[in-house]
């Protein structure tokens, strides 16, 4: 076979999995089984189906699911194949990149020289431009990507994305049709029903009681958005450029994986710890119990900001000093993120044990268990296969209220210095960066937009979506 | 009294000592004294005569437990155990690694932090209280859901960016109060408006949820369907009744945080320049300050065990239903 450099397959990758990667893969398969295992059991599915019937927790989950499919896209890595070697195998490139960013290439590609604000067709600041006899006027650039496509893009712009966005709602509007007509003819053939009497049902939020309309909406919007962005962020810099003339609409999808890695990441990796010891010193009571709370208060006694800045400052250091352990810059921020999120974890692990704790404290005396005791079923045994499905709602409804609020985290640690490596694409660094702007004149205010919507809305969801897990799993709500 | 106070008291000593313990293991012994004297003079290019200048100027020239060069309790106490973290619990906080006494730093500090953090607390105070009576008064209506969806929105946005575009807006745009500084006396008062106002809206949307929450639960109480019952107004239970039952669990929540005012907020006077605490910690992660940072996290710790101390005591004070025991 001959191959030639130019006719290497954009398959051709080598996948190159990042820890955090492997702990996404993992969370990801975690809740799979748990969404096959809830499925088949009624107690389980109940309020999950009370909570998707609320309109803002069905939207909300909707727009975490999107949230989440980025993020997903963004953890798949891989290295290209860039030519080949004598000997016939491929060389790969040095960089690292992520699926989602291959779907979003032109976004990446097109960096500009310095700052130009959303949907400008010229830089932000004058510079010396040499024309073609030779004399030098000092002018605002054109744009090498932003309105590139245009022959004269001061008069044509607005027109054209004018344009741009009619299509991009055309189109949109025909999709989220076809797929409701689509969804509906499944439906029909599966329940053997009428194809009108199914829309009649979703209309009127009848067909399984979940709110047809609210879904469409919502998965309307986001797919418009989608297409508005396929439109217009191809040829246009939607959120504007940053110092560096990156995309800034690019750099705020790329934080939305920091943002969920730290969310989730932080909450799987203190899990086992907070389970495992809150259940032992209920249920174990005697010395066990004292330890634990010892180890529990006196965590939780140190001010949880001052013990990651410590434990953060110590792991850089650590990092630092071990230079060679790290093969590339992407692998150490890597590295460096999952610290944070381990360091997250043992200061917000504490709550939960002590949540557990008094949980099975109280259940230890349940009937059920004394009738289990009595039977002389082992103490492993009774905590695994009834403390523990009896406490789970607790850990579920902390989990989620916990993901905001680490979200939120995130950006204040990094602005601190002490949160992801200022190399890593987040939104604490884009905030941070934006601090300087602010000052700058005339203002540079995209860079803090951009990271404010995505926050918010991100935030915004999550919070939502918590309110409504909590007022169906817990029960002292539930009258 | 006096006994309860004394057993809580001794009740704290294992807890500092595990703290102690903590803060011993992260800043020495994941990192040795010459990783962290590299890292002060620059990674690379580092000779073993710098290191050995560095450690015994900021005194990390000493064994980590156990001196085997001194005889008697020397050997104990000239090891950096003793010097860098025993010496804690007497409020011993040592040198910076730029060489200034901590302590005398600390001393001076704390007053700017309280004058933003004691209004912050108590105008927060009254805002939340005042809007979560609202709610809970017009409970159920439109007035109450929009509050509620409001307050959601509140928290979800990122105290960086109440900061940001307060200054923007307040400073930048309007010119209404000065972007950042302090000045001490009641010159300073016009520095003083702006962190304020931007700690009580930015904490306005969790207290009010919290408050409501306590305000609905002492509703449905039997207490007030009996006031109601003998003819009072609306108005009348939710001042003279509820408000007084809904006061114990807010006051004792807030009893918590007093003693962790003097440590001062670290974005809020990182960003408007006040020369407090939280400032001091900023500027003391940024330069990589490890004693300072050290001696923060301790002051930290026992201020929050104080804070814990009082709760229960206040808890004794305002129910006396809670008994000693």
């Amino acid at each position: 076979m001959n191959i030639t450099s130019n006719t290497i397959a954009w398959w051709q990758v080598m996948p190159n999995v990042l820890w955090t990667d492997w702990l996404i893969y993992l969370l990801l398969i975690a809740v799979g089984v748990f969404v096959y295992h809830a499925r088949r059991h009624e107690h389980l599915r109940a309020p999950w189906r009370q909570i998707l019937r609320r309109r803002l927790a069905m939207s909300s989950c909707i727009i975490l699911l999107s949230f989440a499919t980025i993020g997903m896209l963004d953890s798949i890595h891989f290295r290209q194949a860039t030519d080949l070697r004598d000997d016939g195998s491929l060389r790969y490139s040095n960089e690292s990149v992520s699926l989602f960013d291959q779907l979003v290439l032109p976004l990446k590609n097109n960096t500009e020289k310095t700052y130009s604000a959303p949907f400008a067709t010229q830089l932000y600041s004058k510079e010396n431009i040499e024309a073609a006899d030779g004399s030098v006027s000092r002018d605002y650039p054109k744009l090498k990507y932003g309105g590139a496509h245009l022959d004269n893009a001061g008069r044509d712009a607005s027109k054209d994305i004018q344009n741009r966005i009619v299509t991009a709602t055309w189109h949109a509007a025909l999709a989220i049709v076809l797929l409701t007509l689509l969804f509906a003819i499944w439906q029909s053939m599966k329940n053997k029903t009428q194809l009108g009497c199914v829309l009649l049902k979703m209309w009127r939020g009848e067909q399984d009681g979940l709110p047809w309309k609210t879904v469409i909406t919502t998965l309307g919007s986001i797919i418009l958005l989608i297409f508005l962005s396929r439109e217009l962020a191809t040829v246009y810099h939607v959120f504007g450029t940053d110092k560096v003339g990156q995309d800034v609409f690019y750099l705020t999808l790329k934080s939305i994986r920091t943002g969920l890695v730290i969310g989730t990441l932080t909450t799987l990796i203190m899990l086992p710890f907070a389970i495992m010891l809150g259940i032992m010193a209920g249920y174990f009571r005697g010395w066990v119990d004292d330890l634990i709370q010892y180890i529990y208060t006196t965590l939780s006694s140190i001010p949880s900001v001052l013990l990651i800045v410590a434990a953060v400052l110590m792991i850089q250091v650590l990092i630092d000093n071990n230079p060679d352990a790290f093969t590339t810059l992407q692998q150490r921020a890597d590295v460096k993120l999952l610290a944070l999120c381990f360091i997250l974890g043992i200061t917000s692990w504490t709550g939960l044990c002590r949540l557990l704790r008094g949980e099975s404290l109280k259940l230890r005396e349940a009937d059920y268990i004394q009738a289990a005791q009595a039977f002389g079923v082992s103490n492993f045994k009774i905590i695994t296969r009834h403390i523990l499905p009896n406490v789970m709602h607790i850990v579920l409804i902390l989990v989620v209220l916990d993901f905001s609020g680490l979200v939120l985290a995130e950006a204040v640690l990094s602005y601190v210095g002490v949160g992801v490596d200022p190399s890593m694409i987040s939104w604490g660094n884009m905030i941070n960066g934006a601090r300087l702007e602010m000052a700058r004149e005339p203002v540079v205010w995209w860079s803090l937009m951009a990271a404010f919507i995505f926050m918010l809305l991100l935030v915004l969801t999550a919070n939502l979506f918590a309110d409504a897990v909590r007022d169906a799993f817990d029960p002292r709500l539930r009258n | 009294m006096l006994a309860y106070i004394t057993r809580r008291l001794l009740y704290a000593i294992p807890i500092l000592i595990g703290v102690n313990l903590i803060t011993f293991a992260l800043f020495f012994i994941v990192n040795t004294p010459d990783n962290i004297a590299r890292m002060q003079l620059g990674v690379k290019n580092v000779t073993p005569e710098a290191i050995q200048k560095w450690k015994a100027n900021h005194g990390y020239d000493k064994p980590l437990l156990y001196n085997e060069n001194k005889n008697g309790s020397e050997a104990l106490t000239e090891t950096i155990f003793y010097t860098k973290s025993v010496r804690l619990f007497v409020f011993d906080f040592g040198v910076s690694d730029e060489g200034r006494d901590i302590s005398h730093d600390i001393s001076q500090r704390m007053w700017p932090s309280l004058a933003i953090a004691i209004p912050s607390l108590i105008v927060g105070l009254l805002v939340n209280i005042s809007l979560s009576m609202l709610l809970a008064f017009f409970r159920g209506s439109y007035i109450d859901v929009t509050g509620v969806i409001t307050g959601v929105v509140l928290i979800s946005i990122s105290a960086l960016f109440y900061i940001i575009g307060g200054q923007y807006i307040m400073s930048k745009l309007w010119h209404l109060v000065p972007i950042s500084g302090y000045t001490e006396g009641v010159a300073g008062f016009k520095f003083l408006i702006l962190p304020v106002a931007i700690a009580v809206i930015g904490g306005v949307g969790s207290g009010t949820r919290w408050y409501r929450t306590i305000f609905l639960e002492e509703i449905n109480k039997d207490y007030v369907r009996t006031a109601r019952a003998k003819g009072l107004s609306e108005l009348r239970v939710l001042f003279r009744h509820i408000l007084k039952n809904a006061m114990i669990p807010i006051l004792t929540g807030v009893v918590v945080i007093i003693p962790l005012l003097f440590m001062g907020s670290l974005l809020t006077e990182s960003f408007f320049g006040i020369p407090g605490l939280g400032s001091y910690t900023i500027d003391a992660i940024h330069a990589q300050d490890f004693a300072i940072v050290r001696a923060m996290v301790f002051l930290g710790s026992v201020l929050y065990i104080i804070g814990l101390i009082l709760t229960d005591i206040s808890y004794t004070l305002v129910d006396p239903r809670i008994r000693l025991s």
